[in-house]
């Protein structure tokens, strides 16, 4: 059987997000009901979430969840890990049986920092230089990977149904201002744990319905920049594009989306002088970043969220809003089911992206 | 006969709606099951809460009334019956309609009426209350898609972008006091003479009685008429961006 990275796998998908603007800690139990009713968008081949705000105990650390394949290949990273970084706490993710969840691989968290001597031989950023280093473990350690290594915030992924994986991960005992959420319906898989949705890079987190058709010019740019597309999937060049966009770049996330949803030349040439003098700048540079094919994507990063669709909008999405909370989703029910009585509910158009923060003096 | 949806299942809903002698069904706390009253004739079926996907796909002589808003692709292929929304529809509403009319109170998403088409006496009809997403009618093939602008405010058109991109049957009508923007090359655009407007006067009277608005106030205004271009016929947009 050929694994993810060695075949490619185009998916369907269901997406889902909570947000509390006042920074409210918010239970993994209303995502895993959102998500639920949208079974059957997926079809138990990979199920995932993303929580921010979850871990204020080491909020100053990355959080490494990391899948091993055998205690050989834990053994291997940890001696990476303890190389390069202090590790203030290990532990493995409390996990519970769940019928429909079988075959998991040793899954560990650790709470680290960069080892200052490291760091500055380095001559990077701690930000950088922990992206190097995932980017290490998952392409030369056999049967490690780093699925998740941002800040005050974790990804949990597995293959099965969304709902199954969320109470397999006791999500309902963790507490966060934001999650993200992801139901996969890959055509053809060999389900892997680690091609389930959200991919993350640090913060950045994606879960995303759709289906790339410009993946291969994404990837080949991204490439040279040091990133490794090890998955083939088109979610993981996503995450790569909004990490070097928005760290490396340093562009806004209106800019974000205004390379990767790019309008159409003729929109932009019925804009004012202004603007059109930016978005064309903004297409020429990253001509290669432009995403193609539809996607409905949401982008969880430390205090905020933003969603976003393809521009000809061949995925659906719904924004629904009541007091502090805001609500996203692939269809309304996976909102009025957490949330009957909305203030507002509205459709984002195509390429336009919704981006929501926490308020200020939250973060 | 009254049934509560909750978490029900999509299948179990369906073959409790298909498998009842009444002719009366009425859903209670509707949470986005897929399919509702798909393929049936000679039933009334009312929904409350939130439909799921295709509701009323390939309907065939049934009335549904729902009092929400629907999702994605309600009346795909449907053949003949009604679908009235108290609310909004989502994307591809009426998404390739053979016969029968939905009407949408308030806005509708991308791609409303797309692949619609008609037959002789098979003349589907999709009435949207607000505004429609951009791709309204797109690849349009017959059939009356009209858009009522009701309360709208933007000084535009009630349409999106694209609308009627590859249109080559059928009729859009818009109204609005102005010319609808940026239209495809394919598609001519003219103000509604009145044979046109008596095309559809009973079709608005029927919106107006669905949704308690005065007739009056409706039809007596500028609507724009869309059809097909014949002298200009449709060329590739996905490729060429």
């Amino acid at each position: 059987m050929l694994k993810e990275g060695e075949i490619r796998i185009p998916s369907g998908c269901a997406i889902s997000g909570i947000f509390s603007k006042s920074g409210k800690p918010l239970s993994g139990r209303s995502i895993i009901d959102s998500i639920a009713t949208m079974h059957d968008r997926s079809n138990g081949l990979g199920g995932g979430f993303a929580g921010y705000g979850i871990y204020p105990q080491y909020k100053d650390a990355y959080a490494f969840h990391i899948f091993y394949d055998n205690t050989e290949s834990r053994l291997q990273c940890e001696k990476f890990l303890d190389a390069h970084f202090d590790v203030i706490n290990l532990s493995k993710i409390p996990t519970k049986k769940v019928a429909s969840i079988t075959n998991e691989p040793i899954i560990m968290r650790y709470f680290v920092n960069p080892l200052h001597n490291k760091l500055k031989e380095s001559q990077l950023d701690e930000d950088e230089f922990t992206v190097q280093c995932v980017i290490k473990v998952n392409t030369t350690i056999d049967g490690a990977y780093v699925f998740s290594s941002g800040k005050n915030m974790g990804v949990f992924k597995a293959v099965g149904y969304p709902e199954d994986v969320g109470e397999f991960y006791r999500l309902d005992e963790y507490e966060g201002y934001c999650w993200t959420a992801h139901g996969r319906y890959p055509t053809n898989t060999p389900g892997w744990w680690g091609g389930a949705h959200p991919f993350a890079m640090l913060d950045y987190s994606i879960v995303h319905n759709g289906e790339i058709s410009s993946y291969d010019a994404n990837r080949r740019f991204v490439e040279m920049f040091g990133y490794k597309c090890t998955l083939l999937t088109d979610t993981e060049v996503i995450t790569y594009i909004i990490d070097y966009l928005h760290r490396k770049q340093k562009l806004t996330l209106t800019e974000v989306a205004e390379v990767i949803a790019a309008p159409f030349w003729d929109t932009i040439n019925s804009k004012s002088e202004e603007d059109k003098k930016r978005l064309t700048y903004l297409r020429n540079a990253f001509s290669s970043l432009l995403i193609t094919g539809p996607f409905s994507i949401l982008l969880g990063y430390d205090g905020g969220l933003m969603a976003l669709n393809d521009r000809l909008k061949l995925r659906s999405m719904v924004v629904g809003e009541k007091d502090d909370m805001v609500y996203i989703a692939s269809e309304e029910c996976a909102i009025r089911v957490i949330e009957p009585n909305l203030d507002k509910l509205w459709s984002p158009k195509g390429g336009e992206p919704v981006i929501v923060t926490l308020e200020e003096g939250l973060r | 006969m009254k049934i509560t949806a909750n978490l029900m299942h999509f299948k179990e809903l369906n073959e409790k709606v298909r498998n009842t002698p009444e002719k009366s069904v009425e859903i209670d706390n509707c949470i986005g099951q897929r399919y509702i009253a798909s393929g049936l004739s000679n039933k009334d079926i009312i929904i409350n809460g939130t439909p799921g996907n295709a509701l009323g796909a390939y309907l065939n002589g049934a009335n549904i009334t729902v009092y929400g808003n629907a999702q994605d692709a309600t009346g795909d292929t449907m053949n003949d019956g009604s679908i009235t929304i108290h609310g909004s529809s989502g994307d591809a509403t009426g998404y390739a309609m053979r016969g029968g009319k939905i009407f949408v109170r308030d806005n509708a998403g991308y791609r409303a009426g797309i692949h619609m088409k008609a037959y002789k006496e098979k003349i589907p009809k999709l009435v949207i209350g607000g505004a429609a997403g951009s791709f309204l009618g797109e690849y349009q093939a017959g059939g009356v898609i009209v858009v009522l602008g009701i309360n709208n405010t933007t000084g535009k058109a009630p349409v999106g972008r694209f609308c009627g991109t590859g249109m080559h049957g059928g009729k859009i009508y818009i109204r609005s006091e102005n010319e609808p923007e940026n239209l495809p090359a394919q598609v001519a655009v003219r103000k509604a003479e009145s044979e046109d407007m008596n095309e559809i006067e009973d079709l608005l009277k029927e919106y107006c009685d669905n949704f308690n608005y005065d007739p009056a106030k409706i039809i007596n205004k500028t609507f724009y008429v869309l059809t097909p271009n014949t002298k200009n016929p449709y060329k590739r947009l996905y490729t060429n961006n």
